[in-house]
């Protein structure tokens, strides 16, 4: 969207409190870099005063981290066709640039990957549970009533999330008093834990909300559609929104009687039913990834905002999408790994929204203190785990990091542990979007868990023709690439090592990928080749665990030099992008 | 949810798949495929491979009249190409049957209903999907043919996010 003038002072506004305009209030720390001064996170940072009468606060994609993490901005992030330069495909001065943001300032170094590593060891580590909740706790004590939200990926992504089957991500969202959530990870821990631990959050008043989840042969919903609550005497419906592809992306076999999908139908349907009941505001609750839930919006009527997660894209400021009713909706996802927490105001006069006031706050551990009662929880749940977690594996000279649309340092490091642990000509790993950063020194056996812990992490060593190899390709460059961001599963291109290949993300299916070659020959559709990978979504497999593999590859190697990661020649791709930084 | 309201969800479907057996038969080609059952045409058009023989095969034209009185469900990306649910539903007067191709098959023709004069035009099946491809719902009403197709995506999977 473009921004209104009023916008634009609105949004200068928020910057100025944040420092960005030269703030000269009372500082934590401060330093001089190499490449300019840091702005300091000033001691209002966090206050945000209260407006209107409607308040939503938000998060998503915590994926297990309850301690505090480093987490790196993508430096690509491609939009192509309509989303070229589209929010959120926006990385680095691109993105500043769109939402008048400085750099070198607290604001620059959570929204993008600028002096990544410097910035890092500046501001210290974002998230941890703790440190939300006091973020939390500030932001309800001016907001009585104020409903938290949380989009799901909160009980996946840590060694101590998947060793306790996801309780330690339910016991921290009861503690933290969420009132609603989703889902996508949570639901490979099996269709009864799902239900067990649903009942459980629900028990302490957080309701797990997934319209689109029904039974396969009946069509039944197996979860609740939404919720209805009163703040200061306006009614406002929370509709839940799973991640429509986790039978694909996922092993369905986990939940083999649940059907997914948008449903938007349906979806439509409980979004009348809940104005009906007298709802004049309406939350749309959402795992499907910005892009899609854009597309939601221009398609659904009578929705006032929808607070989305899953391809874990920050965003500043919302996007102001027009339904058919010619309507606006907002549309706000507030990141990864507990690195935000949305708090967005709504003025609702005369059963209409007339104004909103919306910060996407960064969770700087060392601006927040840790809450008591959750920093209990966070140290309660790792204490059985802390010894097999602080093995130091190996170390590393550079910054590990994992997203961007095409590789990360971390997976290039993950994929040559699949040849070499397993023996094979090439591996693939899947381009997930979770897992922390992790700077140069240690590298713990936390930090390999962290990257590729589910229950379905069994690597896989077998055997695929060169057509299979172009074809695993192509069906991955069509789910991130698609034109319709209806059909776009989340998730980044799969990792690759022992091959080159070419790419044209504009193309269409069957003709994005060129020029393949595996281990320096062209490759030879109907050779065969030894294929390493992991998390076979397809049935169980009995490999050994990615984690261990990746942990080995440290330990035998001890000190491991960070690279550059392969990156596929692009093609069909002009290097002005706002999505395309080198 | 209320227990009560799926029970009235499952008498819904299953009055209409009893109003729906009582007076039609119907043929899943690949699912009902005991070859010493099937009439000698039906054994020819599982040899088929292409839509429009297929077409031929079964209703004697290739061509069909787009129409938006046919009404086609089905997923945009198949969550099991083995098993793809589709439904057709159409307000069309006077339906003798409603028949469903897969053109990227090896076998394109999918499913045929041949429908009594007091059925509802109204058919829900299980598909099999090699790899992606448009599914073609026809039915003849009046004499005449009517079809519409969507695209339904079969991937590999994984990968997401």
């Amino acid at each position: 969207m473009r921004l209104s003038r009023r916008d634009f002072l609105e949004l200068m506004l928020a910057a100025g409190a944040a420092g960005g305009l030269g703030h000269s209030g009372k500082t934590l720390a401060g330093s001089r870099s190499g490449s300019g001064e840091w702005r300091e996170i000033p001691q209002d940072f966090y206050d945000v005063p209260r407006k209107g009468n409607v308040h939503l606060l938000h998060f998503s994609d915590l994926h297990g981290q309850l301690k505090p993490v480093h987490f790196r901005e993508p430096n690509v992030n491609l939009g192509i066709h309509d989303f070229k330069g589209e929010p959120p495909l926006l990385v680095g001065k691109a993105l500043l640039r769109h939402y008048g943001l400085d750099r070198f300032t607290p604001e620059a170094h959570a929204f993008t990957y600028l002096d990544f590593r410097e910035a890092a060891e500046y501001y210290g580590r974002v998230g941890g549970a703790a440190h939300l909740a006091t973020a939390v706790k500030r932001a309800r004590a001016e907001r009585p009533g104020a409903l938290l939200l949380d989009s799901g990926d909160t009980w996946h992504g840590s060694g101590p999330a998947l060793w306790t089957e996801g309780q330690a991500m339910a016991d921290f969202q009861k503690q933290l008093g969420v009132d609603a959530c989703t889902g996508h990870w949570e639901f490979i821990y099996g269709d009864k834990r799902v239900q067990e631990l649903v009942e459980d959050l629900q028990g302490a008043g957080t309701r797990f909300l997934a319209q689109n989840v029904v039974d396969r042969d009946w069509l039944d919903p197996i979860f609740d559609a939404y919720t209805l609550h009163e703040q200061n005497g306006v009614p406002v419906a929370v509709v839940g929104q799973a991640f429509p592809f986790t039978p694909i992306a996922n092993p369905g076999y986990m939940f083999p009687q649940w059907s997914m999908g948008h449903r938007l139908e349906r979806l439509q349907e409980q979004i009348d039913k809940a104005r009906s009941d007298g709802a004049q505001v309406v939350v749309l609750l959402s795992h499907a990834g910005m892009l899609t839930d854009m597309a939601y919006a221009r398609q659904l009527r009578g929705v006032d905002a929808i607070l989305g997660g899953h391809t874990h894209d920050p965003v500043p400021y919302p996007e102001k999408v027009t339904d058919p009713d010619g309507e606006p909706t907002l549309v706000v996802n507030s990141g990864s790994n507990g690195k935000f927490l949305s708090v967005l105001d709504l003025e609702v006069r005369g059963g209409r929204i007339r104004d909103f006031h919306y910060r996407n706050l960064p969770i700087f551990a060392n601006a927040l203190e840790p809450e008591p009662e959750m920093q209990s929880l966070v140290d309660r749940v790792h204490e059985p785990y802390q010894d097999r977690l602080s093995e130091v594996v190996g170390e590393v000279d550079g910054v590990l990091y994992r997203r961007g649309n095409f590789n990360g340092t971390f997976d290039e490091i993950l994929a040559r542990a699949l040849i070499e642990g397993r023996d094979a000509e090439v591996a693939f790993t899947p381009g997930f979007r979770w897992g922390p950063t992790v700077l140069p020194g240690k590298v713990t056996f936390e930090d390999c868990m962290n990257q590729t812990c589910s229950t379905y992490s069994e690597t896989t060593r077998d055997e695929m023709t060169g057509e299979q190899i172009k074809n695993i390709l192509e069906d991955v460059a069509n789910s991130i690439f698609n034109e319709d961001p209806m059909l776009h599963r989340g998730g980044d291109m799969v990792r690759t090592a022992g091959m080159r290949y070419a790419i044209d993300p504009t193309r269409k299916m069957g003709e994005r990928i060129s020029e393949l070659e595996i281990n320096g020959e062209p490759m030879r559709p109907k050779r065969k080749y030894v294929v390493a990978s992991w998390a076979d979504v397809n049935e169980p497999q009995d490999g050994p665990q990615a984690w261990d593999v990746l942990a080995d590859y440290f330990r035998n190697h001890g000190a491991v030099s960070v690279d550059e990661p392969y990156l596929p020649q692009l093609k069909g791709v002009s290097r002005d992008n706002p999505g395309l930084a080198s | 949810m209320a227990t009560q309201e799926i029970d009235t969800q499952r008498r819904k479907f299953l009055t209409g798949a009893l109003a729906l057996g009582g007076v039609s038969t119907a043929i899943g080609l690949g699912v009902l495929a005991p070859s010493r059952a099937l009439a000698k045409w039906q054994e020819e058009a599982i040899m088929t491979t292409s839509l429009d023989d297929g077409l031929n095969q079964v209703l004697g034209s290739s061509t069909y009249q787009e129409s938006d009185q046919v009404q086609l469900d089905a997923p945009e990306v198949a969550e099991n190409g083995a098993t793809v649910p589709v439904s057709v539903e159409t307000s069309l007067p006077n339906v003798d049957n409603i028949t469903l191709y897969v053109p990227e098959n090896n076998a394109p023709i999918s499913a045929v209903f041949e429908l009594g004069s007091r059925a509802r035009p109204s058919i829900s099946q299980r598909i099999q999907m090699a790899d992606t491809s448009e599914v073609v719902a026809v039915v003849k009403s009046n004499g005449q043919l009517y079809g519409t197709s969507r695209k339904v995506q079969v991937t590999v999977g994984g990968c997401g996010g």
